[in-house]
């Protein structure tokens, strides 16, 4: 209940005159933000690139390149079913590392909500 | 006594066991509309398979592959790289920043009325269209496996007022077990599907492999063809395959981060990071099935063979006669009536979806301006839309008839999450500048961009000979205007050009004011919806 109602007056962002500023604008200036946005992007935005550029070459290759994707790699299985199976694996292992780097995010927005959360009952 | 029939009864009364179960545990909004955020992370990436893992996958995927192998399972890829979407943009934000639905992320910082109305909008087309091809699928199956028990209306009206009894009494909490207990039970029938199909090999992939690369069958023209399976081209052909099938691939990978029913499923975790490992857990199964579907669809092809699957229920029977092929009756009734479970708990998935944006964004936020006029009103509208949904699901089931050609709405279902949906919740969390007229034009582009394409694409349009009649028949007889099945590849792109038009044509300084609010909600959780206690 008391998170509840520090949580409320996050929510209606007092209006302070000698600052001009609510409490998510000055959150959001704050130098801890701006890192974690930094640490979020530095991973989610390769990882997305990565991924798209994965998955599409798929449907691309073997839409206009069926010849090459065709060809016999392993006996009786092609390259198309060996890149299609190796999505899944892709996949998972791009799953784990995100895994691994939101910990990372989860200890700097930890750190953000303690600050204010500090600074919420100064006030 | 039919043993399917038997085992479906006992998987209906477990359902209905947990809905007793659900009922009497506890009250309120959030308890009926994300159980009460209590469900662990483990058991909500369970349900989030189950929710997905739709009678399309299993029945449908199964079949594409017996009849036209390896692009069939490009159907497969897609649905699990999907969730990497889900996983990098959308499971936390929405997490962090909403409520019971997507449209409460939308309505941060835009204006409430307009961008909730039109969400809700979309939220239950995308829903119906999922929903109506669900339960004809569940009224065709029923009549393959019970015969002459139970008529196709008999098993529509069945499986509607199933769907209503779980939503109405027992909320998200029930249709959240009800999805554990089908998501466990169809890995559980797959994997003993692929070992039986394996066993039949002697456990040999080069054996395997080298019957797919032989699979033999009558063509249309009555010709004997021997064809390898493994090459992709047998359904996907030139001048407009290739495109269809990166079309496919965008709706599917964009698509399934804007479903209801699947987003929903994120406000029922205590916090961001539960959100984040249910994915996981999602992924870990949804992952191993459709790879899976590897023996299911190649194992009908070479085991049974097309010629046999066309002639016993075609080819959405082509999972259930494998497993009579190669263990018997008893295992087929296990495998059709874990395909009838499949069915249930995803209509149920969406029949909560629909009924939540129903009562949470339109009544309580459109109608009465965001306040609940007394406690409980939020819970009771619901109620009351999950009998409206069902009537109208199944009355539609009903009027299309068994034979109808359902398969474009699942398409279509996947392309306006990913046209309409999916651009305004990545416009509003990633851009400072996105506004309510941006939000309502998008919505609105792709909504009708998506269904009015696919309505002149050669799943609806299309000419047939007299002698064709049935599922095959096309709705519209005539050419087909837009040479592709699916939208995606045009009508996602329109959706964004909807939502930045919109945006850029209209000035709503409140909108920007509010985007840091947002921006640090989303990203760090201050605030969030915390789990209740009991």
């Amino acid at each position: 209940m008391a998170n509840g109602a520090r949580n409320m007056e996050i929510a209606t962002p007092p209006q302070q005159p000698e600052q001009g500023q609510s409490v998510w604008d000055r959150i959001a200036s704050s130098r801890e933000f701006k890192d974690l946005m930094a640490t979020k992007r530095s991973f989610i935005v390769p990882a997305f690139i990565f991924f798209v550029i994965y998955y599409f070459a798929l449907p691309v290759l073997v839409g206009y390149a069926p010849q090459l994707m065709g060809t016999k790699v392993m006996g009786p299985v092609n390259l198309a079913y060996l890149f299609a199976l190796s999505q899944f694996f892709v996949a998972w292992i791009i799953a784990g590392l995100y895994v691994k780097a939101a910990n990372n995010f989860d200890r700097l927005s930890q750190d953000i909500l303690d600050k204010t959360n500090k600074g919420g009952n100064k006030q | 006594m039919n043993i399917s029939l038997v085992m479906f009864v006992v998987f209906i009364a477990i359902t209905l066991g947990i809905t007793y179960w659900a009922s009497r545990r506890s009250t309120g909004s959030a308890a009926y509309f994300a159980a009460s955020r209590q469900i662990k992370g483990w058991q909500n990436g369970i349900a989030v398979a189950g929710d997905y893992m739709s009678a399309a996958s299993f029945l449908g995927i199964a079949g594409i592959i017996a009849f036209q192998g390896y692009d069939g399972f490009l159907y497969s890829v897609g649905w699990l790289v999907a969730y990497l979407t889900v996983l990098l943009v959308i499971a936390e934000p929405l997490r962090n920043a909403g409520k019971y639905t997507m449209a409460d992320v939308l309505a941060y910082r835009l204006k409430p009325r307009p961008v909730r109305g039109m969400a809700s909008v979309s939220t239950l087309a995308v829903s119906t269209f999922y929903m109506i091809a669900q339960m004809v699928g569940a009224g065709a199956l029923v009549k393959l496996l019970l015969g002459n028990m139970v008529t196709y209306n008999q098993a529509v009206i069945a499986v509607g007022i199933l769907m209503i009894v779980y939503v109405v009494f027992g909320g998200m909490l029930a249709t959240t077990w009800v999805q554990i207990v089908k998501a466990v039970l169809l890995m559980a029938g797959t994997i003993l599907l692929s070992i039986l199909v394996m066993a039949h090999f002697h456990f040999s992939f080069g054996q395997f492999f080298g019957a797919v690369g032989q699979v033999t069958y009558h063509d249309a023209k009555g010709a004997v063809v021997v064809k390898d399976f493994l090459t992709p081209g047998l359904r996907y052909k030139p001048p407009y395959g290739p495109l269809d099938l990166i079309s496919l691939g965008l709706a599917l990978v964009f698509g399934t981060a804007g479903l209801p029913h699947i987003l929903v499923r994120f406000y029922t975790v205590p916090d961001a990071k539960t959100a984040r490992h249910s994915v996981v857990w999602a992924m870990a199964l949804i992952g191993s099935f459709y790879i899976m579907t590897t023996f299911l669809g190649f194992g009908a092809a070479t085991i049974v063979g097309p010629d046999f699957i066309k002639g016993h229920g075609g080819t959405n029977m082509s999972a259930p006669l494998l497993a009579q092929a190669l263990a018997g009756d008893v295992f087929f009734a296990f495998i059709s009536s874990i395909a009838f479970a499949t069915i249930l708990a995803v209509v149920a998935g969406l029949t909560i979806s629909a009924t939540t944006s129903f009562s949470h964004d339109f009544w309580t936020n459109v109608i009465h301006n965001g306040v609940e006029r007394k406690p409980g009103e939020e819970v009771l509208v619901a109620r009351i839309s999950a009998f409206v949904v069902g009537a109208v699901a199944i009355g539609i089931a009903i009027l299309l008839g068994p034979t109808a050609n359902v398969a474009f709405l699942v398409a279509l279902a996947f392309a306006v999450a990913a046209s309409a949906n999916l651009p305004v919740i990545v416009l509003s969390i990633f851009w400072r500048r996105f506004n309510t007229a941006g939000a309502v034009m998008g919505l609105a582009v792709g909504l009708m961009g998506s269904i009015g394409l696919i309505m002149v694409s050669p799943s609806v349009m299309g000419i047939d000979p007299p002698t064709l009649t049935g599922t095959a028949r096309h709705l519209i007889q005539a050419k087909a205007w837009f040479p592709l099945e699916n939208p995606g590849i045009l009508s996602i792109p329109l959706g964004f050009v909807g939502a930045i038009v919109g945006t850029l044509l209209s000035s709503e300084p409140t909108s920007q004011a509010k985007f840091n609010e947002l921006l640090v909600r989303s990203n760090t959780g201050l605030g969030a919806e915390k789990a209740t206690a009991h």
